[in-house]
């Protein structure tokens, strides 16, 4: 293996991955100046090639089952909230098996002796008074200080993000807010009040039911022709529609799309895209709902959530196969699963199943699904991330506006990155910087094995040369550097998704097989796996003759 | 010898020139350096007699180096020049910047002030050979002898009266490097029939070089930040020092001296005890027989000096950010002595940490509902009342004396989120005070630390103080039960108060018109509306 070849393997991936101009600056670098510590993390590569590649696991001894009412397949948000919502209903006896060692999915965190950081969900905005069930849970957690007459909550302040909250660094300087306000122009302004009040027009919106056009979750929103219809288009096409032709304007809702989605606004269907800006409104010409955060990230709500679990969660345990038995409506069904720790094949004999893992797995583990259900997961379709915790000496010296919790990079692919210790008020020394980078390819597999090739020194290169562009001095300050690639990182709201026949229908049960997780939105945001898991958790309360406490109508 | 009979009488006038000029930059470099030294680091009177004493021993060092040149007087005359000019015009900045490197900057002080030296001293006797073809030996001492103590009277003169208030140190010493390299360029046209054309045009590149160089240097100085400190202070610095947190200067003038944190005053000696009197007694007078008190921010020691006048007080919990100032008092002796070296007394108990932190981790409250996690890494969570707590970890008052709430790391520490975690530190009857920046200039900040307080459940009662060095100064006294309506220095009060009597107490509660109450939002954590306000307030004063 020549120096030469590994040379070539960063430079392009800092090419691909930051775009051109950084290739420029550092090409004549040849060995980077890396991080003295660090890994390579990602989601268990081994098991997941198994089941795509249908592996036959051997089965268990006959001592190795177990009986139990409620199997729940994945210890993510939604699997996790399913559990929450059985065990409030008095049904204990379920088990959770989760594929990794740590819960949470794409919302786990991590934790070093300074501080926790996100590996993945940073942020929650305040849910909205509908959206009762969540503002239980953040009661539950301690959040709540009271209830407006209106419902909605008073979060204790110090879980909603500390300002400075967000800042941008363009043309050399750090600003305040994420527009890029420096040197825009007055018809830059007169566009990005058009588009505001294009929103609020949205967020005023009501169907004849009395339904918001955009509400979160997404089950609360309008079927009205008229709103779905934006399901057709891309969020740049709606923004050129409108003669919206600002590059601030399309900067701001392609960063947006880009951190909400994973997606370019020309890839993000224009409902979705709107979504995001009108549903967290609560009233048109109001702000944007406060976001709570943690040092964590959302990790916070899942150690919650594991707690509340306890033992009934079982980490390190992967689910290789459900077999229905169809002939036999009053059968158990068979969950075989796989012990990682000890290696040994485990089976269970469960009454009802939650499959709260990612869609795509569906056919690969459920017996029988396609043909049965004549569905396919095909039309899901995953975007990659990378994520990186970057642990520093102590903090880059800075000139312009302050260090904020959310620090954006205008002209990067990247996402920039938020700073753990913002939130526990820590403002001086070492700290940690979780940084974002989604992968937009329109060829997600070849982006997503890109990815997974790569090596932990030239990911972590690629970090520090986009951390180069506001920070010069950050190598010297790194102590530690740790990657996660996220193979399956996202579902992707392309035009058309939402509103397919696919997605409509991938929450229907399997006969007893319940589905729960952020896909079946379309969207990958906490409130949408959470509102699943309580409805698949309700469907099984009901199936299983209990009453659950509030019904979510199915539609 | 032909080339030098040749130089006739106008040259010789030209190159007493020289001297002078060089007698006067070089004079001008080591009053640069002492005054450097003095400013960087304190104790004038020892900086300048070391820096006088290590120029004067490289000045004979220099002169006896002379004599090993014995080949191309002129040629070694001119690179000399040409060095003072780069060594001396750039010591100025290099010291400034060396500073910030705290452990080697006296070798590089000292070194720089001991190359300038020899140099110089090089010089001289290497002009007198050169000149010595023309005169007599009595002659040509005088001469040069004269106008060398002439240029240091100009240097003299023009040092305190010109450079310094005119230029400030960098430039002085940028300006002196190019009139010396100017010297070195004219050198080469003077001298040119004892120059040899070999390398000529080389050497008068260089001496291009060192004048273009130093032109940069002087169109760069605006932006050295030190330079900026020494303008806007405008008295003498005594004590610097750059820490992890922030920076602190020490100035005195004939009346006394001052403390300037990132460069706010924090205090004067001369009116200090009008600010530290107002802050400490109405809160602590307020309480009867207090125990246990805290003190935020303070580190320079003063408030905890009017608190040990208490003789009930059995303990001072003192938190401080940043170590190096409350250690200040080690390096400045001045400190010590006008806190009476309060920081060392035995009940105070030190604590370097982020008060945000600190009063978060201790107040843990206890979660009524939610369930217990390790909350050792996160902010504190939950609303819940305070648990159940023995009552001697609880303070019976707290002065907090933060800086002004100038950024958002500081805004923070006045927010209602550190006011309810200070509030599960209290007893029920504890009285604190909040040192709240100028009503006067910042009515709109002074009002919203008021609200704020409120906010929280506290009673308040706001008052003002005059304090020359800061103008019209804000408190707020605060308490979880309500504030009586006369107060009255406490009797046990020992030692003479120097600006408080019962009847001047009252009279702080008393607000003129102009300080009357103006609408203000509550200063949370997530809005920081006080560092906004305060930014509005006092930047439209700059
Ligand atoms: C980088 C990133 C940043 C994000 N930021 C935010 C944010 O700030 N705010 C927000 O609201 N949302 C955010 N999201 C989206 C959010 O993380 C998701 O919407 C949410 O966590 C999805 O939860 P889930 O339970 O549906 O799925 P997942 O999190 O994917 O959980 C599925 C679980 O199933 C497990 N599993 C898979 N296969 C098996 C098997 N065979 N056997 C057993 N277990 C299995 C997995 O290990 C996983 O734990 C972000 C996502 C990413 C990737």
């Amino acid at each position: 293996m020549g120096i030469a070849e590994v040379t070539l393997t960063r430079r392009e991936l800092i090419a691909i991955l930051l775009g051109s101009p950084a290739l420029l600056t550092t090409g004549c670098s040849t060995v980077p100046h890396l991080p003295p510590a660090g890994e390579l993390l990602g989601q268990s590569l081994e098991i997941g090639h198994r089941l795509r590649d249908g592996f036959r696991w051997p089965s268990p001894d006959t001592d190795q089952w177990q009986d139990v009412g409620v199997v729940i397949v994945g210890g993510g948000v939604a699997g996790l909230s399913a559990a929450w919502r059985l065990k409030q209903n008095g049904c204990e006896d379920f088990v959770i098996l989760e594929l990794e060692s740590q819960p949470g999915g794409t919302s786990r965190s991590g934790r070093c002796e300074l501080t926790p950081y996100p590996w993945g969900a940073h942020y929650l905005p305040v849910p909205l008074p509908h959206n009762r069930d969540l503002i239980r849970l953040l009661e539950e957690m301690g959040c709540v200080e009271s209830l407006n007459p209106d419902g909605s909550p008073v979060i204790a302040e110090q879980f909603l993000c500390r300002d400075p909250d967000e800042r941008v660094f363009v043309n050399g300087q750090w600003i305040e807010g994420l527009y890029p306000s420096l040197g825009a122009s007055n018809d830059d302004f007169a566009q990005l009040a058009a588009f505001r009040q294009e929103i609020d027009r949205w967020t005023a919106w009501r169907d004849t039911a009395g339904r918001r056009a955009f509400s979160i979750p997404i089950r609360h929103s309008t079927d009205d022709a008229e709103v779905l219809e934006l399901d057709k288009l891309s969020m740049a096409e709606w923004l050129r529609q409108h003669e919206w032709t600002s590059p601030r304007l399309h900067w701001l809702v392609d960063y947006s799309c880009r951190d909400d989605y994973g997606l370019t606004a020309e890839q993000t269907s224009a409902w979705a895209g709107v979504l995001y800006f009108a549903a967290r409104l609560k009233e048109p010409g109001a702000d944007h709902q406060p976001l709570m955060t943690w040092p964590h990230g959302n990790g916070r709500i899942i150690e919650y959530l594991a707690s509340q679990a306890d033992t009934r969660l079982k980490p390190g345990i992967a689910v290789t196969r459900i077999n229905p038995s169809h002939e036999n409506p009053n059968a158990t069904l068979e969950v075989l699963a796989f012990d990682t720790a000890s290696e040994q094949p485990i089976g269970f004999h469960a009454k009802s199943v939650i499959f709260a893992a990612p869609q795509f797995l569906a056919p690969r583990l459920i017996d029988g699904f396609a043909e049965r259900t004549g569905r396919s997961a095909d039309p899901f379709e995953y975007g990659s991330w990378l994520v990186a915790n970057v642990h520093l000496r102590h903090r880059p010296r800075e000139s312009s506006f302050p260090l904020s919790w959310d620090n954006v990079i205008h002209d990067s692919r990247s996402l920039g990155y938020v700073v753990a210790t913002h939130q526990s008020g820590d403002d001086h020394g070492p700290t940690v910087l979780t940084w974002y980078h989604p992968l937009c390819d329109d060829d997600v597999k070849a982006a997503r094995q890109q990815l997974l090739k790569a090596k932990w020194s030239d990911l972590a290169d690629v970090v520090l040369t986009d951390l180069e562009h506001p920070h010069p001095e950050i190598r010297e300050l790194v102590t530690r550097l740790d990657v996660f690639r996220w193979g399956h990182a996202m579902i992707r709201p392309r035009p058309g998704f939402i509103t397919s026949r696919h997605r409509r229908d991938a929450a229907q049960p399997d006969g007893r097989i319940h589905f729960a997780n952020t896909d079946l939105s379309g969207i990958a945001l906490f409130e949408e796996a959470f509102d699943h898991g309580l409805r698949a958790a309700d469907e099984v309360l009901v199936a299983q003759n209990s009453r659950p406490s509030s019904l979510i109508p199915c539609r | 010898m032909k080339s030098a009979d040749s130089m006739n009488r106008a040259p010789l006038f030209l190159l007493y020139l020289n001297v002078l000029i060089i007698a006067s930059c070089g004079l001008v470099y080591e009053l640069l350096a002492g005054t450097l030294a003095s400013y960087l680091l304190g104790d004038s009177v020892t900086q300048f007699s070391l820096v006088i004493g290590v120029y004067l021993s490289a000045l004979g060092a220099g002169a006896w180096i002379s004599r090993f040149v014995d080949q191309r007087l002129a040629r070694c005359f001119i690179e000399v020049e040409l060095a003072v000019a780069l060594v001396g015009g750039l010591s100025a900045p290099v010291l400034f910047l060396a500073f910030s490197s705290v452990g080697a900057f006296r070798v590089v002080l000292y070194g720089i002030v001991f190359a300038i030296g020899a140099l110089v001293g090089l010089e001289l006797p290497l002009l007198m050979r050169l000149l010595k073809e023309h005169l007599d030996f009595e002659d040509l001492v005088s001469r040069v002898l004269a106008f060398d103590y002439l240029g240091a009277l100009f240097a003299s003169l023009l040092f305190p009266m010109f450079c310094v208030p005119r230029l400030g140190l960098v430039r002085t010493s940028l300006l002196c490097g190019l009139l010396n390299a100017a010297v070195g360029l004219w050198g080469t046209y003077l001298l040119r029939p004892l120059l040899s054309s070999r390398g000529l045009s080389g050497l008068r590149g260089r001496a291009c070089l060192v004048i273009g160089l130093l032109i940069v240097g002087i169109i760069k100085a605006d932006s050295l930040t030190t330079l900026a400190e020494e303008r806007v202070l405008g008295e003498p610095v005594v004590h610097a020092e750059s820490t992890p947190y922030q920076r602190i200067v020490l100035t005195q003038n004939a009346r006394g001296f001052q403390l300037h944190l990132n460069g706010h005053l924090q205090f004067n000696s001369v009116d200090e005890h009008r600010y530290h009197e107002a802050l400490v007694h109405p809160a602590l007078s307020s309480v009867k027989s207090p125990r246990r008190v805290l003190v935020l921010g303070g580190g320079d020691g003063l408030a905890v000096r009017e608190i040990l006048r208490y003789p009930s007080v059995e303990s001072i919990t003192l938190v401080d950010l940043d170590p190096g100032m409350t250690s200040l008092a080690d390096r400045f002796p001045p400190l010590a002595e006008l806190s009476r070296s309060s920081l060392k007394e035995r009940r105070v108990t030190i604590i370097n940490e982020d008060a945000f932190l600190w009063v978060g981790r201790v107040a843990r409250p206890e979660s009524s509902k939610g369930v217990e996690t390790d909350h050792s890494h996160a902010l504190p969570e939950g609303s819940g009342r305070a648990t159940q707590r023995d009552d001697a970890t609880l303070f019976d008052s707290a002065i907090i004396d933060f800086p002004d709430p100038g950024t958002f790391s500081v805004g923070k520490l006045y927010s209602t989120r550190f006011y309810r975690m200070l509030r599960e530190r209290l007893t029920g009857d504890a009285v604190i005070s909040v040192q709240c920046t100028s009503p006067l200039v910042a009515p709109q900040s002074y009002w919203c630390i008021v609200k704020t307080l409120e906010a929280v459940g506290f009673r308040v009662r706001p008052y003002h103080a005059a304090v020359p060095s800061f103008g019209e100064w804000g408190f707020v006294l605060a308490s979880p039960r309500p504030l009586p309506e006369t107060l009255s220095l406490s009797s046990e009060l020992r030692g003479p108060s120097r600006f408080l009597t019962d009847k001047i107490l009252n009279s702080l509660f008393d607000l003129p018109l102009d300080l009357a109450r103006v609408e203000a939002e509550v200063n949370r954590l997530n809005n920081q509306v006080l560092v906004h306000y305060y930014d509005q307030e006092w930047g439209s004063l700059k």
